[in-house]
């Protein structure tokens, strides 16, 4: 077990190496999700790197932190991260999607140690993640559980549910993250005033205080600024044991962050960038053309 | 007599005082499925998730990741239906050893009606692979049921009878396996049955023999995994008749149709069931003889199909 490796800059560093092994492994495979992965990126790698307490060497430790990716759709970017922290080689990325690999299109937890829950049919993890906090307080063990959702995804009725029983059962060692990035895969048409090429899912309508008024503590960050980030993920596990009452870090997000073409539009919520495109992504996120290992 | 519901709760309230991975996670209906008896003795071992059955998949199978062996607690219609999203993902997919208790299962649901009888569970359960499929027959195999679930490390759907019924077996029953189980001889024909029906085909098989006709019975405690050559081996005559409290499509009828059908020495099979169309509400005498499910029923339907041949 090991928290605390890197810093602010080595993990802006990573998030970018990271982005580029989605977008390239993607195209490598033919098929994938791009702005989802991008989007929580920066929340993934500070919580692998800084905050789970894990062990890459021993998967299945009993007293492990526990991460749920209920936006299974976004694999790609877990298997990433999981790569990078040490859980797997980075030449396994290559097997992405395909036949006979550790790597599904969605999350399987009975092939990929490392992997805490499997995932795809969205809205599902949240009860998952109660289910973990509820046991872990049954069996009087002190780890934490986080869920990572989209919140095109908050559109599934069973994540209300799930919200609904963590604050009924008190369970502050349960924290959320939102990763607004306020577009899903098709959406509605843009309004006038649209941010985006779609409209925000939840326009109109406020995330925060819907989490509020089902009993959650709520944090509202920007998800891709790692002080924010570092500071909201410590709040978040800081309260276990302590207020009885769930986390939700709402963060905000750009949808296929990071890449210029990719950043903002629901076009690529999945898509096979061309050789031209990633050679512009590699420039953008200041990949060299010899990548030194950052793990 | 016992209801199969009342031995579910009961066997749980025994197993919960040594096993202590066993917890059950309801649905707001502990005091029909009896899970109330668990909860009495065990509050902490116990989990109320409310009106919520997607969730309450959910918060069992993450409770089953921690070794826990949750038993859901509900009616089996949300657990095959409603929840059936969370059921194949989380429970199907990863082999989780969570316990489904179908409660109310079938027509007999004390007048709730079609919106509450679950008669495609069988053929829904059966289409998911890893799934365990047990329906039992009468009280004293719901009892080795649960025990025998209880143990299983993967996934188990197990339909349970609301009312009580006549035992087929009697208390002392021991069984080392769930094949297929002959529990009467005749060389007229063969009746194949599952669940609490098998009571009612037995009286069925006693009415045909009256009148001259013997019937085999075959009791199916376990659609699946189900050893298909011993079942053949059991058929026996070559007129087959499936009778299940339960649509006719794809349950116990569809299964052993689907056996027969690559069977060299190819029976003859009838199912009878429920028709392809929706019950009502009604005391459990008026439903299974409007839908053809009592003793009387099936044997006049046999003896009918018999003659027509």
């Amino acid at each position: 077990m090991d928290v605390r490796t890197a810093s602010t800059e080595e993990l802006e560093e990573l998030v970018r190496r990271a982005r580029w092994l989605v977008v390239s492994t993607v195209a490598a495979s033919g098929a994938g999700h791009i702005g989802g992965p991008l989007s929580q990126m920066d929340l993934l790698l500070a919580l692998y790197f800084n905050h789970l307490r894990i062990d890459p060497g021993e998967p299945l430790w009993d007293d492990r932190d526990r991460f749920v990716l209920s936006k299974g759709h976004t694999a790609i970017g877990l298997y990433t991260a999981l790569a990078l922290r040490g859980y797997f080689d980075e030449a396994e990325l290559a097997t992405f999607d395909h036949g006979n690999s550790r790597l599904q299109g969605h999350p399987d937890m009975r092939l990929l140690p490392g992997v805490d829950s499997s995932t795809g049919s969205l809205g599902q993890g949240l009860s998952v993640g109660v289910g973990m906090a509820l046991g872990a307080r049954m069996q009087g063990r002190n780890f934490h559980t986080w869920v990572l959702l989209g919140d095109g995804e908050l559109e599934e009725g069973m994540v209300w549910e799930a919200a609904f029983a963590a604050h009924r059962f008190g369970l502050d060692n349960l924290t959320a993250i939102v990763d607004r990035n306020r577009l899903q895969q098709y959406g509605w048409p843009p309004t006038s005033d649209s941010h985006f090429d779609r409209r925000d899912p939840w326009d109109g309508k406020d995330v925060p205080s819907i989490f509020r008024g089902f009993g959650w503590r709520v944090i509202e960050i920007d998800g891709h600024d790692h002080q924010q980030i570092d500071r909201a993920l410590g709040t978040a596990t800081a309260a276990r044991a302590s207020t009885g009452q769930p986390t939700v870090i709402v963060a905000e997000t750009v949808k296929g962050k990071g890449i210029s073409f990719t950043e903002g539009t629901y076009k690529w919520h999945n898509g096979i960038a061309t050789p031209e495109q990633l050679a512009t992504a590699r420039v953008e996120l200041g990949i060299k053309d010899t990548v030194e290992a950052l793990r | 007599m016992i209801a199969q519901r009342q031995v579910w709760g009961e066997t749980l309230l025994e197993l919960g005082a040594t096993d202590e991975r066993i917890v059950v996670v309801d649905g707001d209906l502990a005091n029909s499925t009896k899970a109330d008896l668990f909860a009495a003795k065990y509050p902490d071992r116990f989990v109320e998730v409310g009106i919520a059955e997607q969730n309450m998949v959910g918060i069992a199978f993450g409770l089953s990741t921690l070794g826990y062996r949750p038993w859901l607690s509900t009616f089996g219609v949300f657990l095959t239906h409603r929840a059936l999203d969370s059921v194949r993902m989380l429970v199907s997919q990863t082999r989780a050893p969570v316990r489904l208790a179908g409660a109310y299962g079938g027509l007999l649901n004390g007048s709730s009606g079609k919106t509450h009888q679950d008669i495609e569970d069988l053929t829904i359960m059966r289409a998911m692979p890893s799934m365990t499929v047990l329906a039992p027959a009468d009280e004293y195999e719901m009892r080795a049921a649960v025990r025998w679930a209880a143990e299983y490390d993967g996934p188990v759907y197990l339909r349970i009878a609301r009312d009580p019924v006549s035992p087929v077996f009697d208390a002392g029953t021991v069984w080392t396996d769930w094949s297929p189980r002959m529990l009467r001889d005749g060389d007229d024909l063969t009746i194949v049955s599952t669940g609490v029906q098998t009571t009612r085909c037995a009286e069925a098989a006693e009415l045909l023999a009256a009148r001259g006709v013997h019937a085999r019975l075959v009791h199916v405690p376990m659609l699946k995994p189900l050893d298909s050559g011993h079942l053949v081996d059991l058929l026996g005559t070559s007129r087959v008749f499936t009778v299940e409290e339960h649509t006719k499509i794809g349950g116990l009828g569809g299964l052993v149709s689907e056996i027969v059908a690559e069977c060299p020495t190819r029976p003859t099979v009838t199912r009878l069931g429920l028709a392809d169309g929706w019950s009502e509400s009604g005391p459990d005498s008026f439903l299974l003889d409007k839908y053809g499910l009592s003793a009387a029923r099936i044997a006049d339907q046999i003896t009918q199909r018999m003659l027509e041949r």
